[in-house]
């Protein structure tokens, strides 16, 4: 039980971690934030509306002398109301309300992505541990290339080969807007817009699938050295046998337990990603905030974020808790 | 994404226990009696050794030493990066330019050598800070333990799981006019938490050790237990966590700068990228402004887990003899079947 109450205390305080960073960086800008922001939102051309000045006081705190603390408070109220403010880029739209649109993009195509980049990375590296000493070791540097290529680059370079020379795919977006005004539920929209995920999960795939199956390769070679593996092909048991229950069921724990991490990785780690391809996402939705130097909107993005990665991690705790009584008592 | 997923991965294994337990190996013994030339003539002997072993470090410090000279040697032979010849995109060769012209009529050599100064120094500037972070938060709470490994710890979980390029992104976002030196900082002190869990678990591995033990009862400091007996033995996994994070800030940049959040008035390989993006270099075909610069990086990238990867096999035998073991296995076996087959 103290286990699972010190991890629950841990989550919590990360979050309130994560809330304040966010409500203290922009008070950190040198001078007064709020003129700053204005001044900037007005370089950046355009008049500023009341309606933008409005809203960078909800963002700021107000001049009206409020102390920080003051402001603290009924800021940390504000997103327990699930108030996160309203966007000046898309005013008025309520940032909450972007995110809604946009979060399930970014969940089914990171989602899936992650999901099929797992699974061949797990039979792949154990595979691959299992042959090892042969030319099937040269799998692992091969993949380690694909790796340190900036994924956003190898995004770029399927675009240029298949979008923009051969014209397969589409360049850019979810859904072809020439087509269909608003998403709607239809076969004909499905199939247009899995044709517009194609490139993105194909990218997210080449540059993950690396990770997965190296640490799958390597657990694999260390538990294939373990006492009970000689002990096992002493029996004479059969082979297949080996490598699937004996080999393949103790190696990938740990790769099931970054698994569940990854999971709450699909929303942040696609960010570079959409906008190359300019996936009407998460990412996406946070990048225009940087742009357009909307900050009540790039926070929301960011605690939103933050959020299911910190949900993710304390699933993963417990489930890790459950299966492992080791955890629970080393944690 | 790939970032953020080995990084989490690292800590996995870190905190889960799972990470195969990394005996700290002296396996060729120097003589150290003969004073420091033979000491040197040694260490240069056992790094041949290790270079004969291993072509993965062969061609991985090969190709790093090859673009490090690229990177010094050729902008004293090209124009400034910013020289805005003709306002024109030229194809490679022409015009004198090698590998042609970006829109605006800036020389890519010079800005493919230029930025990866830039990008090297990030890499290496943030390398640094996050392996310094590191080693304070991990190495010194997990050997001194009690509450200063609680707090530290405490802290590097939660950096942890913050995630890390939308901080990055977010802090970038509300400082205006980056330089070089800000951007490494930035991605240093949001990047170090992992490795720091992974130092920690070996220091406290070490803390037990018998010859630690043995200089505590003779009354050593703990500052000196510290830099004398624990951090030699850590200097290979120090080594690995370095690259790692070299390889990490590279990326990292790469990938700010290509959102535009860059060092502002610099070059480096990302901003090429974003410059390129937003010149249109992908549907104008421009494919020697925007390949180039993501090759090196990922060339550099690369080489530096190569090199990792030797390191890997330096410290973990298991990663090594296994493969040999197996081989030798499998040869005995055909001979074998041969010899049955005669």
């Amino acid at each position: 039980m103290k286990f699972y109450v010190r991890r629950i205390a841990f989550y919590v305080l990360t979050l309130w971690f994560a809330v304040t960073l966010n409500f203290v960086l922009p008070r950190l800008l040198p001078g007064d934030p709020a003129t700053i922001l204005l001044q900037k939102l007005s370089r950046l051309g355009g008049e500023v509306t009341p309606a933008m000045i409005r809203s960078v006081e909800l963002l700021l705190g107000t001049d009206d002398g409020a102390s920080m603390w003051t402001q603290y408070w009924s800021y940390i109220g504000s997103i327990f109301r699930g108030d996160l403010g309203v966007s000046i880029s898309n005013y008025p739209a309520p940032v909450t309300t972007l995110i809604g649109e946009a979060l399930p993009w970014t969940l089914a195509l990171v989602g899936t992505a992650t999901v099929i980049s797992f699974l061949l990375g797990i039979f792949g590296g154990a595979w691959v541990g299992w042959k090892r000493g042969t030319w099937a070791d040269n799998v692992i540097p091969a993949t380690t290339l694909l790796q340190s290529v900036p994924y956003f680059w190898l995004a770029l370079l399927l675009v240029y080969i298949f979008s923009v020379s051969l014209g397969w795919f589409p360049i850019i977006g979810g859904w072809d807007t020439w087509t269909f005004d608003n998403p709607e539920a239809s076969f004909a929209f499905f199939l247009d817009a899995l044709r517009h995920a194609t490139l993105p999960a194909i990218t997210i795939i080449l540059s993950s699938v690396g990770g997965w199956l190296l640490g799958m390769r390597n657990m694999t070679v260390s538990t294939l050295s373990e006492d009970y593996i000689t002990t096992a092909e002493a029996k004479g048991l059969r082979p297949s046998r080996i490598f699937m229950t004996y080999t393949v069921r103790n190696a990938s724990l740990p790769s099931i337990a970054g698994f569940t991490i990854a999971l709450g990785f699909v929303v942040s780690g696609s960010i570079v990603m959409e906008q190359v391809f300019t996936y009407p996402g998460l990412g996406r939705l946070m990048i225009q905030a940087v742009q357009g130097n909307d900050y009540a909107l790039m926070q929301g993005v960011f605690l939103v974020i933050t959020l299911t990665v910190l949900a993710a991690n304390f699933i993963m705790d417990m489930f890790y808790g459950f299966i492992d009584p080791r955890a629970r008592h080393n944690g | 994404m790939a970032d953020d997923i080995r990084e989490q991965q690292l800590a996995a294994q870190a905190s889960g226990g799972a990470l195969s337990p990394v005996e700290v190996l002296d396996d060729t013994p120097v003589a150290v009696t003969d004073g420091p030339a033979a000491v040197r003539r040694g260490a240069l002997r056992r790094f041949g050794q290790l270079l004969r072993r291993s072509p993965k470090l062969v061609v991985g410090l090969g190709v790093i030493v090859a673009i490090v000279l690229f990177v010094v040697i050729v902008p004293f032979f090209t124009e400034s990066p910013t020289a805005l010849d003709n306002a024109s995109l030229l194809r490679p060769g022409e015009d004198g330019h090698l590998l042609g012209t970006t829109q605006l009529g800036a020389d890519v050599l010079s800005q493919l050598a230029h930025g990866g100064r830039g990008s090297l120094l990030i890499g290496l500037t943030a390398g640094v800070i996050t392996l310094v972070l590191s080693v304070i938060f991990g190495v010194i709470g997990g050997y001194l333990g009690g509450w200063v490994d609680e707090t530290m710890f405490l802290i590097s979980s939660v950096m942890l799981v913050i995630p890390g390029l939308p901080l990055m992104i977010v802090v970038s976002s509300y400082i205006p006019g980056r330089t070089i030196w800000l951007l490494a900082v930035i991605l240093g002190v949001t990047s170090w938490a992992g490795s720091a869990l992974v130092l920690r678990s070996q220091a406290r591995s070490l803390r037990t050790r018998d010859y630690v033990s043995a200089a505590k009862v003779a009354g050593e400091k703990p500052t000196r237990i510290i830099l004398v007996e624990i951090m030699p033995n850590l200097l290979p996994l120090f080594a690995g966590q370095f690259l790692f994070a070299v390889v990490a800030a590279i990326l990292g940049e790469a990938g700010l700068s290509y959102l535009g959040l860059g060092p502002t008035g610099s070059v480096t390989w990302g901003t090429m990228l974003n410059d390129a993006q937003s010149g249109a270099a992908l549907t104008r075909g421009a494919w020697w402004w925007f390949i180039p610069p993501g090759l090196l990086i990922a060339f550099l990238g690369g080489a530096l887990s190569l090199v990792n990867f030797s390191i890997d096999e330096t410290i973990n035998p298991k990663l090594r003899a296994g493969s040999i073991a197996a081989k030798n296995t499998r040869d005995a076996k055909k001979r074998a079947k041969k010899k049955g087959d005669q």
